[in-house]
């Protein structure tokens, strides 16, 4: 079998810290080592949620860059890369351009689990860009100034007379020059500079900042199979696992019988795993592990085990007696979550109410990678690798499952082959370790199917919108009621939780930016079945689905332009503050108000924007329709126009979609272009196919027959991104995420005006037909 | 390759990136897990295992197949030509295509499209856009890269 690390410079083996470290310090240069105590803090320039996060940031450059001698400059990536390219492209970049690098002489290294060294590496909310670039911008520019101050007393000159310029250091009078490389030895024994003497590089300096001309560090490897993701981990003597899983989330094995399992050749043994009380977290499901000398030989010995499962508690759970329930909380009083002026006074008084409800069902991440881990224990020490999008969470989990401190082991992340937040969750790491463990330490891989994948997920939450708009004579709305009942994110870590949390509630929902005298939000019960867990965008899908096919709804009962009257919703620019207005103290994707407030004229601009680049307006031929839809996620704003044709038997297809977006300072504008392209196609893949339905308490779907993604015949292939530009002043804030919640409403808005039949519940599968 | 306890018939006799293989496991076992787990060849992606993703497409006698619905004894005697294959530099006019236009976003399944998109043209030179769309359908993309796909596909067939 074949070392794939011996293929790969996505190295598995030399990515440890400790390879990387020996690996520098043999070639003389800039070792970076854990014996420099952190620099913790951001040493930000304006503040941010990144120092709340646990373990918050690190801004030494000692921890994430070394240069050897040859050059070689070589940056961590700490946190994930599932394909946005923040990880492993974008921030690496910044150092880069502050550090003079020159990029195609960057060597980027992926970082184990490790959050007392690195920070927090939680990738996920969108987050990386906004919480580190001001880190990583400091640590280039530290890491700059010990090279010119090592240069300096190389030809003993002040440091004043030099500069970094492109991977050299030049002595300005004289034209004197030295090689990065030629400077790492010496630099390395340089104390880092006190935060005050480091300067930042003015934007316009900026060599790739901003341009968006740096490709991602993984193309080549991509491009030619040398990429390796979980799935591909191969380690020497390694078995092959795969899990028969209760179907039913809450059961376990009654019985099982081996024997026939047993039989089937290459299977060399069976292992029972308990399954995780409720609450579940990222426990493992338990089940029957078939161990193998190849994946074919285990998947074939799973299906020849004779199991009778204990369904448990959950057995006897149905998707359409639980849609009738959400659907009946959402007509009764619930949970106040936001209350502005009296709306049962302004609803009684109006002169025209207008209600809506809509559903939407679970969905599911479907990576394209299915969850994969493998873990052996090595000189005394457990090593695991897993596409993990937190892989210092992971390394706490697996050590927890293992019963052993976090210290004693290494958790070294893979490529992620996406991650949509499935990956956040580290369940198949932990069973690799668990099974390795069963094997005294020796190498084992967990495979999980397609199947697996689907069934044993952590899903998008379902969800019952209810509205109620009322409205004076002249039609200006005077209330706006609210209410939504969902199960939540938290019942898989807390029991008895039926209510959301401020997470949920804070995600396109209490912050609803619109300029109505009387609001009210109001949560129903949800009692939870399913191991719910967060999907890109979370909470913002339905919300910004069911709020703007709402608004449209009105628009076109008020006999208004559905652009216009969004606009006169959203109301006039203003700084909008929910904070006095909530049950549950508001959350604003955890950063601080006064960095990232809800500012209305940046929604306003998007939707402007957006329109005003599809031409909204125009006349189109029957059966084609344009709609748009605007949100703020993540703290960025986000307006979506999406052209669709409706043909015959309700086939959709879709032209165009113009997308605005306002992330603040746009640090690789073709990699946000990327990920809004992406953007609508899962956000279609939701609108039009999407759905995860249980009976008798276990998921109906299994593979991409009946959970169906968008293919190309159906995607839109003319998305057209427009960035609201702003200097580097202007905070950067989310991209991986807020391209989503647009994406539905503004596709059902289309449809209605295509065909005027109004879409009230997701996926939209053949309700045109 | 592993030593197997019991010496087996041989199954199949093939040829894979140009190297000749001698198989001699489980005759129904897919290529899939033939090329990954013996070969280390992991180039070649696990999807579906149904012939629904296309995540796994190899060459087969020059044709795009789903290796993890083929099964060994079908390929006795043939010629599997995987990502790892497709060009000594890895500058076949589709790879180079895809790094231009900057495809990929988390790559999983970027190697079965590019294999695919390379029979495809193999096969039609000079695909219109609803050839491109009909020949890729059988692929997908999660991160949702067709865009980029369809255009890099065109632009393989112009610079091909």
């Amino acid at each position: 079998m074949t070392e794939l690390s011996t293929h790969s410079k996505f190295k598995i083996v030399n990515v440890s810290r400790r390879d990387l470290l020996k690996g520098v310090a043999a070639t003389g240069g800039l070792v970076l080592a854990a014996q420099f105590p952190a620099v913790r803090g951001a040493l930000a320039a304006y503040p941010t949620g990144a120092d709340a996060m646990p373990n918050g940031v690190v801004s030494n450059p000692k921890v994430f860059v070394s240069i050897a001698g040859d050059g070689t400059v070589s940056i961590v990536a700490a946190r994930a890369e599932m394909g946005n390219g923040a990880a492993r492209t974008a921030l690496p970049m910044i150092l880069a351009d502050e550090l003079e690098a020159d990029w195609a002489r960057v060597r980027v290294v992926q970082s184990p689990g490790d959050e007392r060294t690195y920070g927090n590496q939680d990738t996920d909310g969108s987050r990386s860009v906004r919480h580190w670039i001001q880190p990583m911008r400091h640590c280039g520019a530290a890491a700059r100034l010990m090279l010119e101050t090592a240069a300096a007393a190389r030809w003993k000159v002040d440091v004043s007379e030099v500069q970094a310029q492109l991977h050299e250091v030049v002595h300005r009078p004289s034209g004197r020059k030295f090689g990065f490389g030629e400077l790492a030895a010496k630099a390395a024994g340089l104390p880092v500079p006190a935060a005050d003497k480091v300067k930042l590089k003015e934007e316009s300096a900026f060599r790739y900042i901003g341009k968006g001309a740096v490709r991602i560090s993984d193309l080549v490897d991509i491009t030619t199979g040398k990429a390796i993701y979980g799935q591909d981990v191969m380690l020497p003597g390694m078995k092959f696992a795969v899990i028969a899983r209760p179907p039913v989330v809450g059961g376990r094995v009654a019985s099982v019988d081996t024997s026939a399992a047993l039989k089937v050749p290459g299977v060399e043994k069976i292992v029972t795993l308990q399954p995780t009380p409720a609450p579940y977290k990222f426990g493992p499901l338990g089940g029957v592990a078939v161990i193998a000398r190849n994946t074919w030989a285990a998947l074939k010995g799973r299906e020849a085990l004779k199991i009778t499962w204990d369904d448990g508690p959950n057995k006897a759970h149905d998707s359409r007696t639980y849609r009738a329930q959400l659907e009946a909380a959402v007509k009764q009083p619930g949970k106040v979550e936001r209350n502005v002026g009296d709306v049962d006074k302004a609803l009684a008084s109006a002169a025209r109410v207008i209600t809506a409800e809509y559903y939407a069902p679970h969905i599911h991440h479907a990576t394209m990678e299915p969850p994969a881990a493998a873990a052996r224990m090595s000189h005394g020490k457990w090593e695991i690798w897993a596409p993990v999008q937190s892989p210092g969470q992971a390394r706490d989990d697996i050590a927890a499952a293992l019963g052993i401190a976090s210290a004693e082991i290494t958790v070294q992340p893979t490529l992620l082959g996406g991650g949509f937040g499935r990956k956040s969750k580290c369940d198949f790491a932990i069973e690799a370790a668990l099974l390795s463990k069963d094997l005294g330490g020796a190498p084992v891989k967990v495979v999980w199917t397609r199947e697996d994948d689907v069934r044993h997920g952590f899903y998008h939450t379902v969800t019952a919108e209810r509205f109620e708009a009322g409205l004076d004579a002249s039609n200006k709305v005077i209330a706006w009621r609210h209410r939504s009942a969902a199960p939540t994110i938290l019942s898989t870590f807390a029991p008895g939780q039926k209510h959301p949390f401020d997470i949920e509630l804070g995600m396109g929902w209490v912050d609803t930016p619109f300029d109505v005298p009387n609001i009210r939000m109001e949560s129903g019960e949800a009692q939870n079945h399913v191991r719910i867990g967060w999907f890109r965008s979370v909470n913002n899908v339905a919300h910004a689905w069911s709020i703007q096919s709402f608004v449209a709804e009105m628009a076109q009962q008020l006999g208004k332009d559905p652009k216009d009257f969004l606009l006169e919703l959203i109301g006039p620019p203003r700084i909008i503050d929910p904070r006095q207005q909530v049950t549950t103290p508001w959350w604003n994707y955890g950063e601080p108000f006064e960095t990232y407030p809800i500012d209305t004229g940046r929604l306003r601009r998007v939707t402007e924007l957006a329109a005003k680049e599809a031409g909204w307006g125009k006349q189109l031929p029957k059966g084609q329709g344009l709609g748009i839809a605007a949100h703020r996620s993540f703290v960025t704003y986000v307006a979506t126009v999406v052209h669709v044709v409706v043909g015959d038997k309700g086939r959709i297809s879709i032209p165009r979609v113009d997308t605005a977006i306002d992330c603040g300072y746009c640090v690789h504008p073709e990699r946000v272009r990327s990920q809004i392209e992406g953007a609508a196609v899962m956000g279609l893949t939701l609108a039009k196919h999407g759905a995860i339905t249980l009976r008798n308490g276990a998921i109906e779907q299994s593979n991409f027959n009946d959970y169906q993604l968008v293919r190309i015949d159906e995607s839109p292939l003319d998305t057209r991104t427009h960035i609201v530009p702003h200097p580097i002043s202007v905070p950067p804030s989310g991209v991986g995420e807020p391209g989503v919640p647009p994406f539905a409403p503004a596709l059902c808005n289309a449809i209605f005006a295509a065909t005027g039949k109004r879409i009230r519940q997701l996926p939209i599968g053949d309700q045109l037909a | 390759m592993r030593d197997h306890k019991v010496k087996e018939e041989t199954v199949a006799n093939l040829r894979v990136n140009g190297q000749e293989r001698t198989y001699d496991g489980d005759p129904s076992m897919p290529l899939l897990w033939y090329l990954r787990d013996e070969l280390g060849l992991t180039g070649t992606k696990f999807g579906c295992g149904a012939a629904l993703c296309g995540n796994c497409t190899v060459h087969v006698d020059g044709t795009a197949s789903r290796a993890c619905v083929t099964p060994m004894s079908a390929v006795s005697g043939k010629a599997v030509v995987t990502i790892e294959g497709l060009n000594p530099k890895g500058e076949h006019p589709v790879q180079v295509a895809w790094r231009e236009l900057g495809v990929p976003q988390c790559g999983y399944c970027q190697t079965g499209q590019i294999m695919q998109a390379a029979a495809l043209l193999a096969r039609k030179p000079g695909p219109t856009d609803a050839e491109i769309t009909e020949g890729m359908s059988g692929n997908l993309c999660r991160c949702g890269c067709y865009q980029r796909i369809h255009a890099a596909v065109r632009a393989a067939a112009k610079g091909a």
